[in-house]
C-alpha cells in the first residue's frame, strides 16, 4: 500500500519538476553556463556572469539563457564557461575574464565562430565534426575488442573522414555495465548527437559509420535506451582528457546542474533513489544493499558504512541521531566544499535514506564556518526540500518524519574527529574523548549516532539508482566505488579528480593531472593531509584504496593529494605539517600536546642548521610514541608526515644535520647568498630590500653581501630580476 | 533587619540585553524554548561576532547570563575555537592561506611580506586600525594557490611583490 503512495508522490513531484523545466524551453535555446563556487568566484566568475548578463540584455535576444552551476573541479582553468547550442558540440572556455566573455559573446554566440584559442585542451586548434567516446575501463569489453581505438580510426578514414574531422577518445565507465553483463560489450557515445551504442562485434562499427555518420540515421537496434549516469557529464566534458578518465559518482551532478534549483536535480533522477527506498519500506534491505556495495566511509577512516548503520539500527535506544561531517579541515582538501556548493541535494538525499534505515528523525550537518557559500547553498537546499515535502513530516507521504539542522564549526581542526565534533554540536569545547563507546552506541547526547562524511552521503543515492553490484564492481575487493581526490601542488592540471578505487597514483598524477608543471622532476606525493604521509616515486604504481596507502605509511584520509617536485624540501614539508598539527592540537592529552611541540622544536632546529645527529633518532622515537599513546586519531596520525619522510627521504634529513645543507635549497637558513659580479647591473634593488642593510654597492656597480651580517632571509634572491644573486 | 538590596538580577538582565541588542536577545529566547539550548552556544557566539566583529567581555557575560550557562564555560568555548576573536579587529581582515597547496607555492613568503609591510605579527592589528593579519588554514581554493583574502575579496596566485599594491588599494577605500 505504502509503495503506491510513495511512488505516486514521487511521480507527481517529478512531473512538477519536468513541467517547470519544460516551461523554460531551454532545450531549444543557446545556453551559456558559468561556474559559481567559492573557487570559481575567486577566479572572477561573478564578473564574467554579470558581463554575459549585460550582453544578453543588450542584444534583446530571448533565445539565450545564462545558467549557473557549481564547479566541475578543473581549478587551474577557472573560470570555466561552456556554450551549448542545440545540435552542435558544446564548447568549454578556460580562464574567462571580462574581455574574453565579450569576445565569446560577439564572436561565438552572435557570429557562430568559436574562439578557438581559448577552448580547454584545444591544442590541435580546431573543432572536430564528430567525437567518439568509448569506455576504456577494465570491466568493459577491452578484451573483447582490444584494438578498438585503432580499428575505429582506420574505419573512419576508410569512410572518407580526415584526421581533423573526428576525434576518438578513450573514456572511463559510463555506468551502463549493470544492465548487461560486464565485459561483453563496449559502450560508445557519439557527439554531437549524444547517441550511445552498445558494440559487441567489430562489424557493428561498419554499420554505425555507414548509417549514422555517412547516412545521418541513428542505428536504433544498437542504441542504448537508458540514460546512464555519466551521459550528461561526458556529453559536456568528455573531450577533455582531465575529465574523460574520471568516473563521476559522488560528483555526478557537479558542473551540470544549478545547485540552487531543486527541479533540475529532480529531473536528473534526484530523489528517485529515496522514493525507491521509502516505497520498499524495508530497512534491513537498505543496509543489505549498502553492505553489498562495499561503500566505506570517505572521511578518512574507511569504516564500512553499512556496519555503522546496522549497529545504530539495532540499538536498544529508540532516539537516534544522524550527523553529516562537513568539517573539512584538512589543508589541501576541498571536495566536500565542492559537493555542497555544486550538488547539495544529493548529500541531503543520502542523509534521508540513511535516516530512514536507522530510524532517526533528527539530523545535523556540521559545516565549517570558513565555507560561507557552502553554508548558503545547503541552507537553501534544505529549505527547498522542506517546501517540496522531502524533509519534515511525512516525507513523500511515506509516514516517515525527518528534519535537518545546520550547525557551524568555528575553526577547530580537531572537530573533524567524530567525538570532538559531537562535543562541538553539543555546544562544548571540541575535544575528543576515548572510544569505545563509539558514537554508534553513545553519540550525540549519549544516543546512538551515525556520523558520515559528505562524500559518503553523496554516494548513497547512486548505489540505489545503479545497483550495489555495479558500485562494488568499480572498486577493489574490499572497497567499492570511487574516491574524489583534490589534486594540487606542482601538477599541471589541478582540481577535483574522481576515480575508481584501485586506480594507480601514476594514472592520477600523469594521465589526469598532466604531470609536473614546468618540466621539473617528480619527487613525492603527499596524501591524506596533515595525518598522511609522503610517497616517493618508486611507489607511483601503487593503487589507491584505504589499505594500500596505509601499507605505505600514508593514509587515504579525506583525499587531499599534493604533488611535490624537486624544488620541495621534504624536511620543510614535514615541518609545515607538524606546525599545523601542533597549532591545532586541542591540548587534552599529553602525548599530542607536548609531543608535537617537542618534535616541532627538533625539526625547526634541523632546518635552521643547528641539528645534531641524535635529533633524527629522537624524532623517530617521539613520533612512534605519539602514534601509540595519543587519545584520538589526529594525535596518533600527527607524526605521520615526519615518520614517512624519515622512511623515504632520510638522506635529506642527514644532509641537513651532518652537512648543514638543504638539497632542495628551500631552507633559507642553510643557504649562502652571494652576488655574481658579472650579472649584477647595480640596480640597488637588493640593497634597498635587505632588512639588515648588509648589502653594499653604488648604483650601476656590482654589489656585495657582507656574509658576517647576512641573516639568510633570502629577500635579495627574490627581488633580483637579473638572476645575479646565487643561492648555494 | 538589613534593608540593603542584594538582588540585582534584573539590573544584570537589563544590561545584558542592552549589550547584545534586541535581535540576538530574541534569538536566545527562541533557543531557550527549544530542546538542548546549551548546544546553540556556538551559533549565538557566531551571531554576536557577526554583529560586533568580535566577542567583548561584556558580551560574553551577557550571553552567559541570558542562556543561563556559566560565564567560565562561555569563555572556555570562545577561546577554544580559532574563529572567535576577543579583540576588536581592524577595518579589513587579511587572511593569508597557509594550507599545503599554498605553502608549496610560496605562501610563507607572502605571509612574511605582509608582516614586514604592516609591521605586525599574525593575530595583530595594524596601528592605523585598518588591517588585522590572520592565517587561514585552508580556504579550499587550492587550485588557485597561493590565495589571500582581504575583506570580502579573494586574490589568487599572489606574489610577494603584489602585497604593497594590494595594501594600498585597500587603504584608499
Amino acid at each position: 500500500m505504502t509503495h503506491n503512495i510513495v511512488q505516486d508522490s514521487y511521480e507527481k513531484l517529478f512531473q512538477q519538476a519536468a513541467n517547470e523545466i519544460k516551461l523554460r524551453e531551454e532545450s531549444s535555446k543557446i545556453r551559456i553556463q558559468v561556474g559559481s563556487a567559492t573557487c570559481e568566484n575567486a577566479a572572477g566568475a561573478r564578473e564574467v556572469y554579470d558581463e554575459f548578463n549585460k550582453h544578453i540584455e543588450a542584444s534583446g535576444r530571448q533565445d539565450i539563457v545564462l545558467h549557473q552551476t557549481g564547479c566541475t573541479g578543473r581549478c587551474s582553468c577557472e573560470p570555466v564557461v561552456s556554450v551549448q547550442i542545440a545540435h552542435q558540440m558544446p564548447v568549454k572556455y578556460e580562464l574567462v575574464n571580462r574581455e574574453l566573455a565579450h569576445k565569446i559573446f560577439s564572436q561565438h554566440i552572435l557570429g557562430g565562430q568559436p574562439v578557438i584559442e581559448h577552448i580547454i585542451d584545444s591544442k590541435d586548434g580546431n573543432l572536430t565534426k564528430w567525437e567518439f567516446m568509448f569506455c576504456n575501463s577494465a570491466r568493459c569489453g577491452r578484451d573483447l575488442l582490444p584494438n578498438f581505438q585503432e580499428d575505429l580510426s582506420n574505419k573512419l578514414e576508410q569512410a572518407g573522414l580526415t584526421k581533423g574531422q573526428y576525434k576518438v577518445i578513450p573514456a572511463n565507465c559510463f555506468g551502463l555495465c549493470p544492465q548487461k553483463a560486464a565485459g561483453k560489450a563496449i559502450y560508445m557515445m557519439i557527439r554531437p548527437s549524444k547517441t550511445i551504442y552498445r558494440i559487441t562485434q567489430i562489424e557493428h562499427l561498419d554499420r554505425i559509420i555507414r548509417e549514422h555518420i555517412l547516412g545521418g540515421n541513428e542505428v536504433k537496434e544498437l542504441e542504448v535506451k537508458t540514460k546512464p549516469m555519466s551521459q550528461r557529464f561526458f556529453n559536456l566534458y568528455g573531450d577533455v582528457s582531465f575529465f574523460s578518465r574520471q568516473t563521476r559518482i559522488a560528483l555526478r551532478n557537479n558542473g551540470l546542474i544549478d545547485p540552487e534549483d531543486i527541479y533540475e536535480y529532480i529531473t536528473c533522477d534526484g530523489f528517485k533513489a529515496l522514493s525507491v527506498v521509502l516505497g520498499k519500506g524495508n530497512k534491513e534491505w537498505i543496509i543489505e544493499q549498502v553492505s553489498k556495495s562495499k561503500l566505506r566511509g570517505r572521511g578518512g577512516g574507511g569504516y564500512p558504512t553499512a556496519q555503522k548503520w546496522e549497529m545504530v539500527s539495532k540499538a536498544a535506544e529508540s532516539t537516534r541521531y544522524l550527523i553529516c561531517n562537513a568539517d573539512e579541515g584538512d589543508p589541501g582538501a576541498f571536495m566536500d566544499r565542492s559537493m555542497l556548493e555544486g550538488d547539495p541535494f544529493s548529500v541531503i538525499e543520502g542523509m534521508i535514506i540513511c535516516a530512514y534505515a536507522i530510524s532517526s528523525n533528527r539530523g545535523f550537518v556540521y559545516i565549517r564556518a570558513e565555507y560561507p557559500m557552502a553554508i548558503e547553498r545547503i541552507e537553501k537546499a534544505v529549505a527547498l526540500c522542506r517546501q517540496h515535502g522531502l524533509l519534515g513530516k511525512n516525507i513523500l507521504n511515506s509516514g516517515f518524519d525527518f528534519d535537518l539542522e545546520l550547525r557551524l564549526g568555528a575553526g577547530a581542526f580537531v572537530c573533524g574527529e567524530e567525538t570532538a565534533l559531537i562535543h562541538s554540536i553539543e555546544g562544548e569545547r571540541g575535544q575528543p574523548r576515548p572510544r569505545p563507546p563509539y558514537p554508534a552506541e553513545k553519540g550525540l547526547w549519549d544516543k546512538p549516532t551515525v556520523i558520515n562524511n559528505v562524500e559518503t552521503f553523496a554516494n548513497v543515492p547512486a548505489i540505489f539508482l545503479f545497483s550495489p553490484e555495479w558500485f562494488a564492481s568499480l572498486g577493489t575487493a574490499r572497497s567499492g566505488g570511487t574516491k574524489v581526490f583534490a589534486l594540487a601542488g606542482k601538477v599541471r592540471h589541478t582540481g577535483l579528480v574522481e576515480v575508481p578505487m584501485g586506480t594507480t597514483l601514476r594514472e592520477i598524477v600523469y594521465n589526469i593531472g598532466g604531470g609536473i608543471a614546468g618540466g621539473k622532476k617528480f619527487k613525492a606525493i603527499q596524501t591524506g593531509g596533515p595525518a598522511g604521509g609522503c610517497i616517493p616515486e618508486q611507489y607511483l604504481d601503487t593503487i589507491v584504496d584505504f589499505d594500500s596507502l596505509t601499507a605505505l605509511g600514508s593514509i587515504m584520509g579525506s583525499g587531499g593529494m599534493i604533488i611535490m617536485d624537486e624544488d620541495d624540501c621534504m624536511v620543510d614539508i614535514a615541518k609545515f605539517f607538524l606546525t599545523f598539527s601542533q597549532d591545532e592540537s586541542c591540548g587534552k592529552c599529553t602525548p599530542c600536546r607536548e609531543g608535537t611541540k617537542r618534535m616541532l622544536e627538533i625539526i625547526e632546529r634541523i632546518t635552521a642548521g643547528d641539528g645534531i645527529p641524535e635529533d633524527i633518532i629522537k624524532l623517530e622515537r617521539l613520533g612512534n610514541l605519539l602514534r601509540k599513546t595519543s587519545l584520538c586519531g589526529l594525535g596518533r596520525a600527527a607524526p605521520n608526515p615526519v615518520l614517512s619522510t624519515l622512511k623515504y627521504f632520510r638522506d635529506e634529513y642527514e644532509a641537513h644535520v651532518h652537512e648543514k645543507r638543504c638539497p632542495a635549497r628551500k631552507c633559507t637558513a642553510l643557504s649562502r647568498y652571494s652576488i655574481i659580479p658579472e650579472k649584477c647591473v647595480g640596480c640597488t634593488a637588493c640593497a634597498r630590500n635587505c632588512p639588515v642593510f648588509c648589502i653594499s654597492g653604488t648604483a650601476k656597480h656590482a654589489h656585495v653581501i657582507d656574509q658576517s651580517r647576512c641573516i639568510k632571509c633570502g629577500r635579495c634572491y627574490q627581488v633580483c630580476r637579473f638572476e645575479a644573486v646565487s643561492r648555494t | 533587619m538589613c534593608t540593603c538590596k542584594t538582588d540585582n538580577l534584573s539590573d544584570i538582565e537589563r544590561t545584558s540585553e542592552l549589550s547584545l541588542g534586541p535581535e540576538i536577545v530574541e534569538y536566545i529566547k527562541t533557543i531557550c524554548e527549544g530542546p538542548h539550548k546549551e548546544s546553540q552556544l556556538i551559533s549565538v557566539l557566531h551571531k554576536v561576532q557577526q554583529k560586533y566583529g568580535y566577542l567583548s567581555m561584556e558580551n560574553i557575560n551577557a550571553v552567559a547570563y541570558l542562556l543561563k550557562i556559566p560565564a567560565a564555560k562561555v569563555s572556555g568555548v570562545a577561546t577554544f575555537y580559532n574563529f572567535f576573536r576577543l579583540q576588536q579587529p581592524g577595518k579589513f581582515k587579511i587572511n593569508v592561506c597557509l594550507g599545503t597547496a599554498c605553502y608549496v607555492k610560496g605562501a610563507n613568503l607572502i605571509a612574511d611580506r605582509f608582516k614586514q609591510e604592516l609591521g605586525i605579527d599574525f593575530g595583530e592589528t595594524s596601528k592605523d586600525a585598518m588591517f588585522t593579519l590572520e592565517i587561514a588554514r585552508c580556504l579550499g581554493t587550492c587550485g588557485l594557490a597561493p590565495v589571500v583574502t582581504i575583506g570580502k575579496e579573494v586574490f589568487s596566485q599572489v606574489t610577494p611583490d603584489q602585497v604593497p599594491v594590494l595594501l594600498d588599494k585597500f587603504r584608499k577605500q
